[in-house]
């Protein structure tokens, strides 16, 4: 074990897969000598050589292009989109052509590509930086979607991502980069794409969450903990596809529960978890089931992001409207 | 008006003497005589009267793919008549071993890098199975969003140069295809790699129906190889002899190290865009039509052969007759081939089904029973 923030969990992650697979390629906007702005790719191309940790020109739709087109000589892309908001530049890349290559070539053809990617409010970023997308691309087929909450998470799940055969997008929260440090193992480990982790276990209240609302969820529960509610914390780890049985089977025996996203009400995927609650376990439930999200206008410029981001009281508040129904 | 003021440069003679510098490279003139002779590519008899013959066979599946269509009995196609020389003579210059990255009308050239022609007809009756080519055979299915086989011809052909491989990634869009950014993204992109790509432009002169000079301001879509630092050459693109000699010249580099070349064909399409209820008379003239038909690919290849003693009525009659077999047998072939069912689309979305599309299958299963 060793003490890893998220981002030195993440470059973990790429060094194991640089390691195990010479066709893994990690290349991206400043990602060689620079490191990342992050420092995501710190060192990698020191170690791995510039034929597998390089720069690309400054062109996003040019990036996916090249991910398909490496993916097609066999290689095992993992580029890096500088910060997410930037991915309507290369949305025809990703949406229009890497998740339907395996089906548009009759199965020939298939794209092994993760793409990291930084996104996520609370850092004071410029426009276009910390917008939540991912409900865009979980509405994609074709393409899987994992956000990790963790250190330990995203090493393992990144390493998941990089060895799945078809394209995963792989959203890194600025705000978790560098928030704590956990112990995470140091050898090489998997976590299951589309499998959620129950962090919290409880009786009375099922929060479905993800990404860094997994952390004001759970400081939520420690709240109605102390207002005498048991209250479950799923962290879905990957939304797409989500993993319905945890979430199902914690809905059944707590017959209540919550969907909390930092997206707006009308992104990300929390209305698609209400549905399938409702299609599957309607007759568990004894309230309906309500939303945590941010307000339905773009993200907001830095100034009034702490208002506008969903917190732990937002999570008690709404919580509280469910388990007093 | 053009400013008094004096200025220590002259940006615009730097602009007209780039400009200038691209001519349209010709070998065989429109009376098939050779005007160049020091550009003579060097093919056989046999590899002469081969590209001939591919030619008329393409000219024929043109004609008979548009019958078909008319008929009801293929669905999506684009017509190529016009095209013979930038398609197939630029495709006579590669080798088993590149890859071939067409646009939607780019079909001929993957057939003859090995696609079978059932599975042309197949892609144009919307069956996945058309979009599965053979084990070995490097094409990718027709592009449908303009432009984007730009940026993934980069990405094979960097693919290629660290596999260390003598091959190439050749890439195909038209005049419009020219304006967009993937356009500009996948010839910078592999020309920073110093990738073994080629990227042809085949400027038919209208985007569906936008003429060419609405595309952009430049005076040849060969000179935006400039802005990405790799050469252009702006060639004759209904004379099979000028596309294949620069085809071959920038294969020859590319595999050689040198990185990757634009080239941009003159051509034109004497049918409609596609066969969906494009209508060219809005948009074109008869005396347009007239004149290019005069350049014809096939009659000036003719007469040069002819001059030869390398072709005769016998020899095109022949191929005629070999094409039309072929195409009977592949309709028929296509004709035979089990409709898709919607439970293959859904076998081949992911490697393993997630657990929706699990769902999903069982329903469409016994839909798909009855």
């Amino acid at each position: 074990m060793a003490q890893m923030t998220m981002i030195q969990a993440i470059t973990d992650a790429l060094r194991t897969e640089l390691k195990n697979d010479e066709n893994v390629l990690v290349f991206g906007e400043d990602v060689g000598n620079n490191g990342g702005v992050f420092r995501a790719t710190e060192g990698l191309q020191k170690e791995f050589g510039e034929e597998r940790v390089f720069d690309t020109p400054l062109a996003e739709s040019g990036i996916g292009g090249l991910a398909i087109g490496l993916a097609l000589e066999g290689y095992r892309p993992v580029p890096e989109i500088q910060f997410f908001g930037f991915v309507f530049e290369v949305m025809d890349s990703v949406n229009g052509q890497m998740a339907r290559m395996r089906y548009r070539s009759g199965g020939k053809y298939s794209s092994p590509i993760t793409i990291r990617s930084p996104f996520g409010g609370g850092v004071h970023t410029p426009e276009l930086h910390a917008d939540s997308l991912e409900g865009l691309m979980a509405q994609q087929p074709g393409l899987k979607v994992v956000i990790p909450s963790t250190p330990t998470d995203a090493k393992g799940l990144l390493i998941s991502a990089i060895r799945d055969n078809d394209p995963v997008i792989f959203l890194e929260h600025m705000k978790l980069y560098r928030s704590f440090r956990e112990d995470v193992p140091e050898e090489e480990y998997t976590i299951e794409i589309g499998k959620a982790d129950v962090k919290r276990e409880g009786s009375d209240l099922t929060i479905v969450t993800y990404g860094a609302m997994v952390h004001e969820s759970l400081k939520a529960a420690d709240q109605l903990e102390k207002d005498g509610h048991s209250v479950e914390v799923i962290d879905l780890r990957t939304i797409q596809p989500i993993d319905i049985e945890t979430i199902i089977k914690s809905v059944e025996k707590t017959n209540r529960a919550i969907v909390v996203q930092e997206a707006q009400k009308q992104a990300g995927i929390a209305a698609s978890v209400v549905a399938e609650i409702n299609d599957r376990a309607i007759l568990s439930l004894e309230a309906p089931v309500l939303r945590v999200a941010a307000a339905d206008t773009v993200f907001p410029f830095s100034q009034a992001e702490s208002v506008w981001l969903p917190n732990a009281k937002d999570v008690v508040a709404t919580a509280k409207k469910v388990l007093e129904f | 008006m053009a400013s008094k003021k004096k200025t220590p440069f002259d940006a615009v003679k730097v602009l007209e003497q780039i400009e200038e510098k691209f001519e349209m490279f010709q070998i065989l003139n429109e009376e098939g005589k050779v005007v160049n002779e020091d550009a003579m590519p060097d093919l056989s008899d046999e590899q002469l009267q081969e590209l001939m013959s591919r030619m008329v066979y393409t000219r024929i599946l043109d004609q008979r793919s548009i019958s078909l269509n008319r008929q009801g009995r293929l669905g999506f196609y684009a017509p190529t008549a016009g095209q013979e020389a930038s398609q197939i003579a630029s495709h006579y210059a590669l080798e088993k071993e590149d890859w071939v990255v067409p646009g939607y009308r780019d079909v001929p050239q993957i057939i003859w890098h090995g696609l079978p022609l059932a599975q042309a007809f197949l892609f144009s009756r919307g069956h996945f199975k058309g979009n599965k080519s053979p084990e070995g055979v490097n094409v990718l299915p027709p592009q449908i969003i303009i432009g984007a086989q730009y940026v993934q011809t980069a990405g094979i052909a960097l693919g290629l140069k660290k596999r260390g491989k003598e091959a190439v990634a050749i890439t195909y869009t038209g005049d419009g295809g020219s304006s967009q950014g993937d356009f500009y993204e996948g010839i910078n992109f592999a020309g920073s790699y110093n990738a073994p790509a080629i990227f042809v432009v085949q400027n038919n002169q209208f985007a569906i129906s936008t003429p060419r000079d609405k595309q952009t301001k430049g005076k040849t879509i060969a000179q935006k190889a400039v802005s990405a630092g790799i050469p252009g050459i702006l060639v004759d693109g209904m004379d099979p002899l000028a596309v294949y000699a620069a085809t071959k010249d920038a294969r020859d580099r590319a595999v050689a190290g040198e990185g990757p070349s634009l080239i941009e064909t003159l051509c034109y399409r004497y049918g409609p865009h596609t066969m969906a209820g494009d209508d060219p008379t809005r948009y074109r003239t008869d005396d347009m039509d007239t004149e290019w038909e005069k350049k014809d690919p096939l009659v000036r290849f003719r007469k040069f052969l002819e001059e030869k003693d390398l072709w005769n009525e016998e020899k095109e009659n022949e191929v005629i007759e070999k094409a039309k077999e072929e195409i009977k047998a592949a309709i028929k072939e296509a004709d035979d081939t089990p409709k898709q069912k919607v439970t293959d689309l859904m076998e081949i979305m992911y490697e393993e089904m997630p657990y929706n599309l699990n769902e999903q299958y069982e329903i469409y299963k016994e839909k798909e029973s009855k």
